[in-house]
């Protein structure tokens, strides 16, 4: 298992009814994103437990394309992965931070 | 019509539930999560794999407890089982009019050794106590993994069950009866034989689901509305009478080596096609015929 984190700053808090939001499974192939409202200065806070070793440099990719597409500020998001491909972390954080803004996912 | 069996957990309790009346105790937030596979480094689900809360069913103030069979195959943890005893337990203090289990287990988390066997036998002595004090537990199982190793005795302990026919209730598995025994014994590989086994509609001919349903989240609803407020009695001329039952059945059947020549020898009209029949047709079919169940009058 290896344990990552990533702290992106500048972004702007989500109004939003949620205290905390967990969608997907840890299930082979898959993984659970776990959003929840923190005081961060403005930063996001990604903090990752995965399977997979090595893959450090490719979440980086994926979370800098979602953290560019939300600027979400004041929030933590915490991921457990068991070998999720970067098509499915995308998907799955574009649908846990819908969720979290209130959307229907 | 949304499936049972692709469903989530929480996707299930969702649709379970009246809308917007389940509320979770341990939240993912809380991240009360398993200790035993963080020193394996493997990752760790934030609810380890079960979701417990009350809610309302049509209506009916109810505690459930759903297992999310695609983390690690539903196995039972520590923390899981704990989930899962705790909500029990609650059931003695707020009396609801049914505990649910919406089950999809392998068993045992053997990652968590004993841990997890003695989580399951507290999971065990917590249903008795519950159903001692005449407040009915109620199994829903149609998921992937079905039900089996120690939570397929705790299933059977329950008042009741509920069951599509993809799902499966059985002690030992497929595979570790094929394992263990030999592929003679037991051919895993051959699905047909797997569920006229332990499937869902030879389960309930012999008497130990209760109901048979689609496999659809409605049905499953309307299945378990029903069996609220409703429990069984539990003392000891019922707890004899169901070992007669059971031993009368073993006795029965006992010369047979496939579900189908029971289904025959309960005089159930082509039974070689029972398989492919859907739910209201399959309990038109074996109306009258399937071997009496628990809370049957003798």
């Amino acid at each position: 298992m290896e344990r990552l984190s990533y702290e992106f700053p500048g972004g702007n808090p989500i109004p939003t009814a949620n205290s905390a939001v967990l969608i997907g499974v840890l299930g082979s192939g898959n993984l659970e994103v776990l959003v929840e409202s923190a005081s961060l200065g403005g930063a996001c806070r990604i903090e990752i437990e995965t399977a997979a070793f090595g893959f450090g440099r490719i979440w980086e990719a994926v979370l800098t394309d979602i953290f560019d597409q939300w600027r979400v500020g004041d929030v933590r998001i915490s991921i457990n992965d068991a070998g999720a491909t970067p098509a499915v972390v995308s998907l799955r954080l574009n649908q846990a931070l819908q969720a979290f803004a209130g959307k229907k996912p | 019509m949304t499936s049972w069996y692709e469903a989530t957990a929480r996707q299930r309790i969702a649709g379970l539930l009246d809308p917007d009346t389940f509320a979770e105790i341990l939240r993912p937030e809380d991240r009360i999560t398993s200790p035993h596979l963080r020193e394996l480094g493997a990752p760790a689900a934030f609810d380890d794999g079960v979701v417990v809360g009350r809610g309302l069913l049509a209506g009916r103030p109810v505690l459930v407890a759903a297992q999310e069979g695609a983390f690690m195959g539903g196995a039972v943890g520590e923390v899981h089982g704990a989930k899962i005893t705790g909500l029990l337990e609650r059931a003695m203090d707020e009396r609801p009019a049914a505990v649910l289990l919406l089950l999809e287990t392998g068993g045992v988390r053997l990652h968590e050794a004993n841990a997890g066997l003695i989580a399951v036998s507290e999971i065990m002595r917590a249903i008795l106590a519950v159903r001692a004090a005449q407040i009915p537990v109620i199994v829903l199982n149609g998921g992937r993994y079905g039900v089996f190793g120690g939570m397929g005795i705790a299933a059977s302990l329950c008042d009741a069950i509920v069951m599509s026919e993809e799902g499966r209730l059985g002690l030992s598995g497929p595979e570790v009866i094929e394992t263990t025994m030999g592929v003679e014994e037991f051919d895993a590989s051959d699905r047909a034989l797997v569920w006229r086994t332990v499937g869902g509609k030879n389960r309930y001919i012999l008497g130990e689901a209760a109901t048979l349903v689609s496999d659809d989240i409605a049905e499953f609803r309307a299945a378990a509305a029903v069996l609220v407020d409703a429990a069984l009695p539990l003392d000891l001329p019922e707890v004899e009478a169901e070992h007669a039952m059971l031993r009368e059945r073993l006795e029965r059947f006992s010369d047979i080596g496939d579900a189908q020549e029971i289904w025959a020898r309960l005089g159930i009209a082509s039974p070689e096609t029972l398989p492919i029949l859907d739910s209201d047709t399959f309990l038109r079919v074996t109306e009258g015929k399937a071997v009496r169940r628990k809370g049957d009058a003798a």
